[in-house]
């Protein structure tokens, strides 16, 4: 009894409560923009979508107790065969699974279907954690990187398999993990020009952009002018800049596919198609905007009532938010998750335990870039990636996921 | 190593945090700054469909339907809500070529791409029917419930008016209007218009993406009922004017009919005139062609209230008045009579010889007796220094009796008439004129014109003694106990009343012995004068004016058969049988009845 009243003390409040007001929050907009207020339907009916999101909060909830009451050691301890598990059951995706909106990625359980990319985030995070946690040789230090390279390469590779390229690019969120554990700081500035030339390249040509890096080539060699090494890896880089704009032409023409060409033609304006391909992004832009500071009120949206945003339960959730609580509620959701990041960056630094670090600066990751990329898209600042916004978008696997996620953070923390 | 990166932490955390701040700005901006996105999901979300009301419905004087209204569907659409739809589908339901919808659709296109326009008018009712049920399947179009006119009885076509689309122009000066809408383009209907459009309702519904109704707007919060358009009380009277019609079969002229202390309009006729229903709907472009190029009975002509004919004798009780009234004759004034008006080498002719008085020249018509008096108004130098100011003062008269001037009441495309002025005679003979240059206009030949609805008036002055309302057609608005007050203003003409008693008399005797017996009815005290419009194009035109009864009287009326020959022959029977009905709702004179329909 004593034993257990320590326990629960040591839960971290700040983050559970994060975490009911977002799920709650969730149920609330799922209810608001997939109940059809013209049909008198039952609320006990399992084809209502909030009815079914309750059943996944219900057993959510179930799971994070079970996660709270188990020892956290079997997560260090199992943390390698659960990805491994993970991997198995994504690519057992490729022999049982169902197509749903063009991704095959998906596992059909009687009604209702699985995600296994879902779980794979944290499992993800687990197997990284356990990696940077075990002392290193010398000689497994130099190919540290190339080796927790392959923990996210490996997931991704799957999921592209599975055109699912929103899923695939969250993983690339471990690079915060990777940053945090001693990844150069050069990554993210490479990272951050390499995207400024590519959106460059996009919207201008490359012929922009390779003249923009020869005019820096010469101003790096203008200052280096005494030094030869100096000039000599200025002269590398700029060959491999040039390479890259090259291959961002041809990739882009290439190796995107068609829609998703267009959606970054239409966010970047060189394509004005307010019917067309531009149709959900704008309609998004519509439903968002026209709240206003106070929003339309709680079941009063007609842009996500009326069909006008599609998905509007699940990827542009976030537009029913904006949409019928305006700015006050907009501005509320994203600095709940925005104190979520920082609430678990700041105890995963409290932490003495490496495991439970790494393990929160991934997830943390995972959060941070679902957060961005969805609302990033809903407001029109990125172009339209299908992934969900955690906690409140409609769906079993993401919900679980997330909460397992979360979840096991907390318990992690506990001790 | 975990110390080494610990600083690290700042970094990410400050990541976040600028993440954070840009979507923070980027939300600010879209929902607090740019405005249009309210607009946008209203334009998407908020379909305002116009409910038109029902035009108000007019009555006659004793509450019988002259006009009603039919249901019709029209199919609409909204340019820019157009997504490719089956246009071999929608063409086949409205029976057209796919190049004329092509045409109405880009038309719509050409006024305007938000607001809705009209592609098809009264579809069927099974058409209707068919095209809601799959509507869904063509977005941007959909279907109004429209009303349309009907007449129960097609009678009064030019009074009553018709109602047609709005013209660019109109839609300009009146904001009411969008394109498509019905407006009162004559008569009535047109007068009318503010009154009997009603106030256009506002139905707010939720559509969704695929072009779906969804429902009432916040409940319907901001729906508005339309209101129909306010009845009217008519001052015709449905079965005089239907009996009007019938009397003036196969002929071609006016009858209108006064009631003199109201001014109220009894029954208003021109001949040739069409059926009401043929100006109604989707046929009325069509039937309005076929109409408007009828040049041998110019059937939308109305002759009542634009016809300019030579007034003729009846002409003479204007002068006689004006010369009373001027002290030129006394009643008991003599004039000789030798057979004829002479002015050194012409003569008027009369058709007989001898002495009148006032009396006896109304009685018989006498030409000399008014072209004497006429030139001696003319020739008052006493008063008048001069035959400019003589004959000012007589036309101001002749102006405050009705003629040469616009009543400006209810009635459609009225004309004036025409009264020389002096300026024009000064023109035509140099100002060489006397009172014998211009007698003619003594005995309503000449140059002087009026209307048939002039005419009925004078006869309403000289029933009320000196005063006339004006005539109109509408008496009451909303119900039957709210008169129209636009018509309340009692207009003298400033002469005495004791002088129209003379007139009177002389026009009881032409009835009993005179011109006029043509006109007696048993049991009625009628009065009237005689005239014949002389026709320079052909045979004369028959016009009789009457009263009735003498006594505190009910009716005035005036007749104009064109080609008629006397008044006596067709017009002055007409005005008889006119009379009788209206006044005893029944005609016992069933073969004066038969051989004036017949009449040709």
């Amino acid at each position: 009894m004593n034993q257990r009243s320590k326990t629960s003390f040591k839960i971290d409040v700040q983050l559970v409560v994060y975490y009911i007001i977002l799920v709650t929050l969730g149920w609330f907009t799922i209810y608001s923009s997939s109940k059809n207020q013209f049909v008198d339907e039952s609320f006990f009916s399992f084809s209502n979508l909030y009815t079914k999101q309750l059943v996944f909060i219900g057993t959510s909830i179930l799971l994070a107790m079970v996660i709270l009451l188990i020892d956290s050691r079997l997560w260090i301890h199992y943390s390698t065969h659960i990805y491994i598990a993970s991997l198995l059951l994504m690519v057992l995706v490729f022999f049982v699974g169902t197509e749903i909106n063009g991704a095959l990625a998906w596992i059909k359980i009687g009604d209702f279907s699985i995600q296994p990319t879902e779980f794979a985030k944290f499992t993800t995070a687990l197997a990284l954690a356990k990696f940077f946690n075990e002392g290193k040789t010398n000689k497994e230090k130099k190919f540290l990187w190339v080796n927790a390279f392959f923990f996210i390469l490996i997931p991704i590779l799957i999921i592209l398999a599975q055109k699912d390229t929103g899923s695939a690019l969250v993983f690339l969120s471990f690079v915060i993990l990777f940053y945090r554990e001693g990844l150069t700081g050069w990554i993210l500035l490479i990272g951050i020009f390499a995207i400024a030339i590519t959106v460059f390249t996009l919207y201008k040509n490359e012929i922009y952009s390779i003249v923009i890096l020869t005019n820096l080539l010469a101003l790096f060699l203008f200052l280096h002018r005494k030094n030869s090494t100096l000039i000599k890896r200025d002269v590398a880089l700029y060959a491999v800049g040039i390479l890259f704009v090259l291959f961002t032409n041809i990739g882009y023409q290439h190796i995107l596919q068609d829609h998703q060409r267009m959606r970054i033609d239409t966010l970047l304006g060189k394509v004005k198609d307010p019917l067309g391909a531009d149709f959900n992004s704008n309609q998004s832009k519509i439903a968002i905007g026209s709240g206003g500071f106070w929003g339309k009120g709680y079941l009063n949206g007609t842009q996500t009532k009326l069909d006008y945003v599609p998905e509007q339960s699940t990827d542009f959730i976030f537009c029913a938010i904006g949409e019928e609580w305006g700015f006050v509620g907009s501005f509320i959701v994203i600095s709940l998750y925005t104190l979520m990041i920082i609430r678990i960056i700041i105890l995963s630094e409290k932490n003495r335990n490496q495991f439970v670090r790494c393990y929160g600066y991934g997830i943390a990751g995972v959060i941070f870039f679902h957060f961005f990329i969805n609302i990033g898209m809903t407001i029109g600042l990125l172009p339209i990636i299908g992934i969900p916004l955690p906690f409140i978008s409609y769906g079993g696997s993401s919900l679980w996921a997330f909460t397992i996620l979360l979840f096991i953070f907390i318990k992690l923390n506990e001790n | 190593m975990s110390q080494l990166y610990q600083k690290r932490q700042y970094t990410i955390i400050g990541i976040v945090f600028v993440t954070f701040i840009v979507l923070g700005f980027r939300l600010f901006y879209l929902q607090v700054i740019d405005n249009s996105f309210r607009q946008s999901a209203d334009r998407n979300a908020l379909r305002k469909i116009i409910e038109h009301p029902a035009r108000g419905l007019i009555y006659d004087r004793n509450d019988s339907l002259l006009v009603y209204n039919d249901a019709a569907y029209d199919l609409m659409v909204v340019p820019n809500e157009l997504r490719t739809f089956d246009t071999v589908e929608l063409c086949r339901v409205l029976n057209i070529e796919k190049k004329e919808l092509v045409k109405r659709i880009e038309k719509a296109m050409q006024w305007s791409k938000m607001l809705p326009s009209l592609v098809a008018q009264q579809m069927s009712k099974e058409d209707y029917g068919y095209l809601q049920e799959k509507l869904h399947r063509f977005p941007g179009f959909f279907v109004q419930n429209r009303t349309l006119r009907h007449y129960p009885h097609p009678i009064a076509a030019h009074i009553l008016g018709y109602v047609g689309e709005v013209s660019r122009e109109q839609i300009e000066k009146d904001p009411y209007y969008q394109m498509g809408d019905y407006i009162g383009l004559s008569g009535i209907e047109k007068a009318y218009e503010n009154e009997l459009r009603g106030t256009k309702g506002i139905r707010v519904v939720l559509v969704d993406v695929h072009n779906r109704e969804r429902g009432s707007y916040k409940g319907g919060i901001e729906d508005v009922t339309p209101i129909q358009g306010v009845s009217l009380w008519s001052t015709l009277d449905l079965e005089l004017q239907k009996y009007g019609e019938e009397l003036m079969h196969n002929k071609r002229g006016s009858i209108v009919a006064i009631e003199p202390e109201s001014g109220e309009i009894l029954c208003i006729v021109s001949m040739p005139s069409y059926d009401p229903n043929l100006l109604v709907g989707n046929v009325r472009s069509k039937n309005y062609g076929i109409l408007s190029s009828d040049e041998v009975n110019s059937p939308l002509f109305n002759r009542a209230l634009m016809a300019r004919y030579p007034p003729g004798s009846t002409f003479k009780l204007a002068n006689g008045l004006i010369a009373l009234q001027e002290g030129i004759v006394t009643p008991t004034s003599i004039y000789p009579c030798p057979g004829g008006y002479r002015m050194g080498s012409h003569t008027i002719k009369c058709h007989h010889a001898g002495s009148t008085n006032i009396y006896s020249a109304i009685q018989i018509s006498c030409n000399t007796y008014f072209c004497k008096a006429f030139y001696n108004i003319l020739s008052n130098r006493t008063k008048y220094p001069t035959i400019q100011k003589a004959y000012a003062s007589w036309e101001q008269y002749v102006n405050q009796l009705g003629f040469g001037v616009k009543f400006d009441s209810d009635l459609p495309y009225e004309l004036k008439g025409f009264i020389p002025d002096t300026s024009y005679f000064d023109k035509k003979y140099n100002k060489a004129w006397n009172g014998n240059t211009v007698v003619s206009m003594g005995i309503g030949q000449g140059e002087a014109s009026v209307t048939p609805l002039q005419m009925a008036n004078f006869m309403a002055i000289i029933a009320n003694k000196g005063f006339y309302y004006k005539p109109h057609v509408i008496k009451a608005i909303g119900s039957k106990e709210s008169p129209n007050t636009r018509f309340q203003k009692r207009y003298e003409t400033g002469i005495k009343p004791e002088y129209f008693d003379a007139i009177i008399q002389g026009m009881e005797m032409a009835v009993i012995g005179g011109t006029a017996r043509s006109a007696k009815i048993d049991g009625i005290q009628i009065i009237g004068k005689t005239g014949t419009a002389q026709n320079p194009h052909g045979r004369d035109h028959s016009v009789f004016v009457s009263i009735a009864p003498k006594e505190s009287p009910k009716i005035a009326v005036f007749v104009l058969v064109e080609n008629g020959g006397f008044g006596s022959t067709v017009a002055a029977p007409i005005a008889s049988l006119i009379t009788e009905f209206y006044l005893n709702r029944e005609v016992k004179r069933k073969d004066l009845e038969k051989r004036i329909i017949d009449f040709q």
